[in-house]
Formats: structure tokens, C-alpha cells, sequence
């Protein structure tokens, strides 16, 4: 919930990122040279693929933010680098519900990341194949997650679990199910369920609702907000689909080819875009 | 073009289609991003700022506290009631801590701006032009806004129903609110506003 004494000058972020950038490939002196001129994110000369370039953002407590662009420019990647499951070629990136924001957590050993992506960050996958388990049963998938952080007793791992699988409308009759069993909307609330179980302060949340059917990306839209009112996290949401974005995102910003092109209050993105690219994304709403 | 709007005042805007009426609401709401000139509004936290220059995060602050904007349109999420709606804005504004005076409040506003209780549990996509306006209304004012926005309340509505949202108004005058109101309906308009502006092609006429 919006609390007034974290707005002003003096509020900080809680997840703040400074000049992120992803390269598949070694790069060349024409396109590490600033303000390189490449075919879209891909260098003419040598080949490599600038995924993410130079991307700065902050997300504030209890803040969600959006981020937008067609398929191929970058948020997928972007994500992926804040969740460790791709490894950034450059960046800084700070959570202050971790240490104060003293580190940069693209500089921590991968065993300390491990720790972060078990407490600071939930991530639901647009594909739930990679957030669960789908041979376990539900409540172990969120059993499994609280392992990781050092839960260990049985008991309360079980109401933990069952606490969430309710929350997310998943009947308790079938908390012994594996996920296989279930319909992509049951999947990806299982996959929420899972992300919530730690209680971490940042969600991201990558194309949660591509591919569900129209009633069922309904139920998970209005199950993000619910959450977003009740626990009191954060969120990074990144859509292609600008219905989700307007429904859910405070703040948007608007990724092309790799960089953020533009960013500003969701509704002046979608009302009143200031640049080319933006217009004509906006404008291609049917 | 430029124009002050003093605590407790009502100002209008008059002036057909297209004059640019809307605009300039939708540039103090930072829907459009003003290309020049400034906004300055007296904000209780963060004191004479410019809305031109204001930051996002400062701007999402003045929308959840001191600033209201209402149209004739929803602009709520989908799939909630008319009571959750106003509840909602009332938890924004409250804190979540709160519920109860929230929840209390919401009723409150709900029966003050006349919108009858078979309606509260219904999912507002069904109302009139006028019960829409008014559930706006309610979730608006249950934050007491510093400024008040009115964005053409009255266009598509018949007669009975302007009647009533001219009482509104004249009754949220009565409480001091502050407000900006665009009207294409000059009649409406009459008496009731403290100055009134018409707008052409853009400009002050």
C-alpha cells in the first residue's frame, strides 16, 4: 500500500539498477565505442548481439513498474540478468531490503546469488516449466523454494504452503498434485504461490499472462493486484501487451532494440507517448 | 495561456470541441506532458512545485493524496464492485492499517453521493453516465483532494442527472473543495462557477 512517508526526495528505491548491459558475443572496438551504430541491437562488424543495453532503473517499495517492447528487445534478457539466470556482461545492481543496497549483487559469488533468488526476489516465468517442479506436488514445490532459504520445519512449511495455494485459488484437494496435472492458469498460480513463499520484497514477473486464455489472464491480473495490496511487495512486470501494463504498472518504461528508449507515468506512455517508436506501438492497438 | 485558481474556488472552463479544454486538465493530471510554461500548484508536501517539472514518483504521490480527477468515464480496473472502487482509493488514502475507518468511510461517501445501496456489490460496466459519475465522485472525494478536476461531468447526461451533479458540485463548493471543471454545456455552468474561462483553437478568448 502507498505509504506517504516513503514518497519525496529522500525516499530510495528498493531495487535500483545502473547501466545493465547483456552482449552474447566478445564485442568489438566498433561496437564497445559509445553510442555505437549497429543494425538493430546486432553489431555489423563483428557479430554480437547487444541484448541489453545500458539500462537504468529504480523501483520504489510497494511500487510496480512496467516494462514494455516487442519480442526481441530485451526485457526477457534484462529480467533474466536481475535473476542471476543469465549472467550480465556490465552492470550495478543494488536491493535495499538485502544489505542497504552496500553491494553490487552482479558482484556476489554465486552462492550468495543463490541466497538472493531464494529471499529478495520471486520470479514467475512466462513458461511455468521453469519456475516449477512439475513431477512434485504443489505444496512440495513451495516446501522446495523454503528449503532453499533454510526452513526446516515440516509443519510449518505445510501451512505456508496451503496459506498460499489458497490465496492463489488453488483447492487444497489438490495441493498433493503435481503441477503436470493442471491447466496453464492453475500452473501459473501455483508458479506465484511458489514465488511468494519466502516473502520477498521484489517480484518479477516476465509475460505472466502470454498465452492464457482471456478469463483466465483476468484471474491472474487480478491476483497480482491482491497481492501487490496484501504483502506489500514490489514489482518488476515486463508484457508485450499493453492492456496488462495499463492495468497493473505505475510507472512504465519502453525497451527497444536493448535500450530504454522512453519512460514516464503509465498513462502518459499510453496516452501521450513522446517518441516514434512508442507512438506507433501504442497506435497499433486494435 | 495562463490562469490561478485560489483555495475554495471554482473555476470553469468553457469552450466547444476540440478548443483544447481537455488538455489542459489531462497536462495538470501529467497525462500529457506540457512542451512549455509552468504548473505551479501549492502542494502540502512538498510546497510551491511546478507539475511541468514535477517528478513521476512526486506526481504518483499528488494523484493518491492531494490531487482528484473525475470524468463520466470509468477509469477503475475492471471486474470491481462500485464499493471496492471507492474502497480502494478510501485504503490508498487511509493506509491499509486502517480498514475499518476505510471501510466505514466508503459507505459513508457511497450514501452521501446518492448512489443507491443495491448498487454497491454490482460491477459499475452496468451503471448509467450519471452513476458512474457519481461513484467517480465518491472515490475522488473520500481523499478530500487539495484540487478537484472535473473533466465534462455533465456531457451525455439528461437533464434530471445534470441537476443532480449541478447540486454536487454546489455542495462540494459548500465543503471547500477546490476546483477545475471543463464544460462544453454553458447553461450548466451559470452561476455556479467563481470565474469562468472560454477557450478557443487553443486560446483564451
Amino acid at each position: 500500500m502507498l505509504d506517504e512517508q516513503r514518497f519525496g526526495a529522500d525516499e530510495a528505491p528498493c531495487l535500483s539498477v545502473r547501466h545493465l548491459s547483456k552482449r552474447f558475443g566478445a564485442g568489438c572496438p566498433h561496437c564497445l565505442a559509445p553510442e555505437p551504430q549497429l543494425e538493430r541491437n546486432v553489431c555489423p562488424r563483428c557479430g554480437t548481439v547487444h541484448a541489453v543495453r545500458d539500462v537504468s532503473l529504480d523501483v520504489f517499495p510497494a511500487e510496480i513498474v512496467g516494462i514494455v517492447g516487442e519480442s526481441g528487445s530485451g526485457k526477457s534478457s534484462l529480467m533474466k540478468c536481475l535473476f542471476f539466470d543469465e549472467e550480465a556482461t556490465e552492470g550495478d545492481v543494488r536491493a535495499r531490503p538485502f544489505d542497504g543496497g552496500a553491494a553490487n549483487l552482479l558482484a556476489l559469488s554465486p552462492q550468495q546469488q543463490r541466497a538472493i533468488r531464494n529471499t529478495v526476489f520471486g520470479m514467475v516465468y512466462q513458461n511455468p516449466y521453469l519456475g516449477l517442479r512439475m513431477d512434485f506436488s504443489s505444496l512440495s514445490n513451495i516446501a522446495e523454494q523454503m528449503i532453499a532459504a533454510g526452513s526446516r520445519n515440516v509443519g510449518a512449511m505445510r501451512a505456508r504452503g496451503e496459506e498460499l495455494l489458497e490465496r492463489v485459488n488453488i483447492p487444497l484437494s489438490r495441493e498433493a498434485e503435481p503441477p503436470r496435472n493442471f491447466s496453464g492458469g492453475m500452473q501459473q498460480r501455483v508458479q506465484i504461490a511458489k514465488a511468494l513463499s519466502n516473502n520477498p520484497p521484489i517480484l518479477l514477473l516476465d509475460e505472466v499472462t502470454t498465452g492464457l486464455d482471456l478469463s483466465v489472464q483476468a484471474a491472474v491480473l487480478d491476483l497480482v493486484q491482491q497481492i501487490r495490496r496484501d504483502f506489500d511487495v514490489s514489482m518488476l512486470v515486463v508484457s508485450h501487451d499493453l492492456g496488462v501494463i495499463r492495468m497493473l504498472a505505475d510507472r512504465t518504461l519502453v525497451m527497444l532494440d536493448g535500450r530504454v528508449i522512453e519512460s514516464g507515468l503509465t498513462d502518459q506512455i499510453l496516452e501521450d507517448p513522446q517518441h516514434a517508436y512508442t507512438q506507433q506501438l501504442v497506435y497499433s492497438l486494435l | 495561456m495562463s490562469f490561478a485558481l485560489s483555495p475554495g474556488q471554482f473555476v470553469g472552463i468553457t469552450g466547444r470541441s476540440g478548443s483544447g479544454k481537455s488538455t489542459i486538465l489531462r497536462c495538470i493530471w501529467r497525462t500529457n506532458l506540457p512542451e512549455r510554461g509552468r504548473i505551479l500548484y501549492d502542494s502540502a508536501r512538498f510546497g510551491l512545485l511546478d507539475l511541468a517539472q514535477a517528478t513521476q514518483r512526486q506526481m504518483l504521490y499528488l494523484r493518491a493524496f492531494e490531487l482528484g480527477y473525475v470524468s463520466q468515464f470509468l477509469n477503475a480496473l475492471p471486474r470491481q464492485t462500485a464499493r471496492d472502487i471507492v474502497l480502494k482509493s478510501a485504503l490508498e488514502a487511509y493506509g491499509a492499517d486502517d480498514r475499518e475507518r476505510a471501510e466505514a468511510e466508503t459507505e459513508r461517501m457511497l450514501r452521501h453521493f446518492d448512489l443507491d445501496e443495491s448498487l454497491w456489490e454490482l460491477y459499475p460496466r452496468t451503471f448509467s453516465g450519471g452513476e458512474k459519475l457519481r461513484l467517480n465522485i465518491a472515490a475522488a472525494m473520500i481523499k478530500r483532494p487539495r484540487l478537484l478536476l472535473l473533466d465534462e461531468p455533465t456531457a451525455s447526461l439528461d437533464n434530471a442527472s445534470k441537476l443532480k451533479v449541478r447540486s454536487l458540485i454546489e455542495q462540494l463548493k459548500a465543503e471547500g473543495t477546490t476546483m477545475l471543471g471543463i464544460f462544453h454545456d454553458l447553461e450548466f455552468m451559470d452561476g455556479l462557477c467563481d470565474h469562468e474561462f472560454n477557450m478557443q483553437e487553443g486560446m483564451m478568448a
